[in-house]
């Protein structure tokens, strides 16, 4: 395992499965797009705010207005299975 | 159990009062078919936009300056990643970096004294959608899915399950004086996740904490953290471990569970939601907001009690909730300054029967604080008499109008002329001659038995001082 990043876990947490071929290639692939924003680290970046958007815009807000919402047999004719007007699914348990 | 201390922190989901949901144009009615009032957005579509719904940051702001929260001028949106149905596009947007609101706290009262509960934060997220488990298959309701929550988290400051209960209470009632939320908790708008671990008394470090997820009544909370904390101290003095866990509480078995758990299921990786541009407010709107705020209980009821001239606990009970306080005020300030006191007698004895007998509330009710300011002035005034204000109040509550119209219309004004009174009082001791005989032998109370035939025989109008007094005189003169 590198210590560069764990793909493992990655796929993992995004409910991946990867053949051993696919693991080796998205290590390498990835390591190499992680050492790259680690050259980051070589500047000094202290002070200086993380970009989170192209665009310095805020506030964009909606007024709390109903529109109207969508037709339910057109929604619900998206659901692989349906029972009565829910989306149906296999049956699932609670989790933590 | 003695020698342990028992840790308790409340996250408390908390449905803000929009018409609409966090990031769409949906509605919110409550009640409404499976699956109507959904759209791209909150069903959670590839490539539909959330869009911030202005109200909902004004509603949680306004909770934060109620709480004496410091409000972030900047604040941010994170998405928080996780698989379960609830939730289609796999992920919550939250906050997690910088909430809207930091800092507050919460006064409480209980046997073991009055404290402060600090706040750690409020911030602002969307639900996940609703749902139904049948024996086969489970079903999935979006209706809920995107509706605007405030999770105000507690710093771990409380003891026991009566403060924690003080806490909800209290936070439930400036919540509702501030018009935030409507806090219906069969509505499901107050669901609060429980922290709580037990440690030895000298021992710095917390114990281990157990989270009991999502309950939505304050009886199920007080019962499962009495149930959790017997647990864990059993648990500890054999000698045991408590595991750091999720539990569930299970009302009908009475006990708390733990839930299943997937290694790995909270690390959420959460990062900035590149869809929604931060929230900057500017300190001129937030102090107008600030200007703009209700008093808060504890205050109003100190102010009530001085305005008025009521007890502490008459205050505590009229500003329990915050519409009665309202109607007391307003009927209060429309009769003379020092009835005060007998408006609250009205309030909290007649009119709070009424409200619990018919089960509304003062504003569902058909009586005006005018009305019920009328009938304490006529009584006051003696134009009508106690009896006869006692019969006219559950109509005025039923049918609404004014006292004085009623008084008019059926001739119900007291009689208090003496002359007018006199001929009943004659005829009451002609033919009672052996009550009149027993007062005289030494029976006082016999006088009270001759005022109660006067008042009878007047069908109720007649003015019972003026009637004792007259008796008095009759008893005390010739026989």
């Amino acid at each position: 395992m590198s210590d560069t990043i764990d793909v493992a876990y990655v796929a993992e947490l995004a409910r991946l499965e990867l053949t051993p071929d696919e693991h080796r290639l998205f290590q390498q692939q990835l390591e190499l797009i992680v050492r790259y924003v680690d050259k980051i680290g070589e500047l000094d970046v202290s002070g200086i705010e993380p970009t989170m958007h192209g665009q310095a815009v805020v506030n964009v807000f909606r007024e709390d207005v109903v529109l109207p919402s969508c037709d339910r047999e057109r929604v619900l004719g998206n659901a692989p299975e349906r029972n009565g007007y829910e989306f149906r699914l296999p049956k699932i348990v609670e989790d933590a | 159990m003695t020698g342990y201390l028992i840790t308790i922190g409340l996250e408390t989901h908390v449905q803000l009062r929009t018409a609409t949901k966090m990031f769409c144009g949906c509605s919110l009615a409550f009640g409404a078919e499976p699956n109507t009032n959904v759209c791209p957005v909150c069903l959670g579509y590839p490539g539909a936009l959330p869009v911030m719904n202005r109200e909902a940051v004004r509603l949680t702001v306004v909770s934060g300056l109620m709480l004496g929260c410091e409000i972030s001028r900047r604040s941010t949106f994170d998405r928080k990643n996780y698989f379960y149905p609830d939730m289609s596009k796999d992920y919550q947007i939250s906050q997690n970096g910088s909430p809207l609101c930091v800092g507050g706290s919460v006064r409480i009262e209980t046997a073991a004294g009055a404290k402060r509960v600090r706040i750690n934060h409020i911030h602002l997220e969307e639900d996940a959608a609703k749902i139904n488990h049948y024996a086969r298959f489970s079903g999935v309701d979006f209706n809920r899915c995107g509706t605007p929550l405030m999770e105000i988290v507690s710093e771990p400051d409380l003891a026991s399950p009566d403060e924690a209960m003080a806490y909800l209470q209290a936070l439930k009632q400036i919540l509702l004086y501030a018009g935030v939320s409507d806090c219906n908790l069969e509505e499901g708008n107050l669901r609060s996740d429980v922290n709580v671990s037990v440690r030895p008394i000298g021992q710095e470090r917390l114990g281990t904490k157990v989270e009991i997820k999502n309950m939505n009544t304050f009886k199920g909370i007080y019962a499962a953290l009495e149930y959790e904390i017997a647990r864990q101290l059993a648990t500890v003095t054999r000698g045991g471990l408590i595991v750091q866990e999720t539990r569930r509480w299970d009302p009908e078995l009475g006990e708390t569970q733990p839930m299943r758990s997937k290694e790995n299921a909270h690390d959420y990786r959460y990062f900035p939601e590149p869809d929604l541009v931060p929230v900057e407010l500017e300190e001129a709107q937030v102090e107008a907001w600030r200007a703009a705020l209700p008093e808060l209980p504890a205050v109003r009821r100190g102010r009530m009690a001085e305005a008025y001239g009521i007890p502490d606990y008459d205050a505590a009970v009229l500003a329990d909730a915050k519409e009665n306080a309202d109607f007391f005020e307003a009927a209060a300030r429309a009769c003379e300054p020092r009835l005060g006191k007998t408006v609250s007698n009205w309030f909290m004895t007649e009119v709070m029967r009424l409200l619990s007998e018919s089960g509304l509330t003062i504003s569902q009710s058909a009586l005006t604080p005018s009305a019920l300011a009328e009938l304490v002035t006529l009584l006051d005034t003696r134009v009508i008499n106690g009896p006869t204000a006692k019969e006219l109040l559950p109509e005025l509550f039923r049918a609404g109008g004014l006292p004085s119209a009623l008084v008019a219309a059926r001739g119900l004004g007291q009689v208090s002329d003496a002359d007018a009174l006199a001929a009943l009082v004659q005829q009451v001791l002609s033919e009672n001659g052996k009550s009149v005989a027993d007062y005289r032998a030494g029976k006082r109370a016999a006088a009270g038995f001759l005022v109660g035939q006067v008042m009878k025989l007047s069908k109720g109008k007649a003015d019972p001082q003026v009637v004792g007094r007259l008796v008095a005189e009759r008893l005390a003169g010739a026989s």
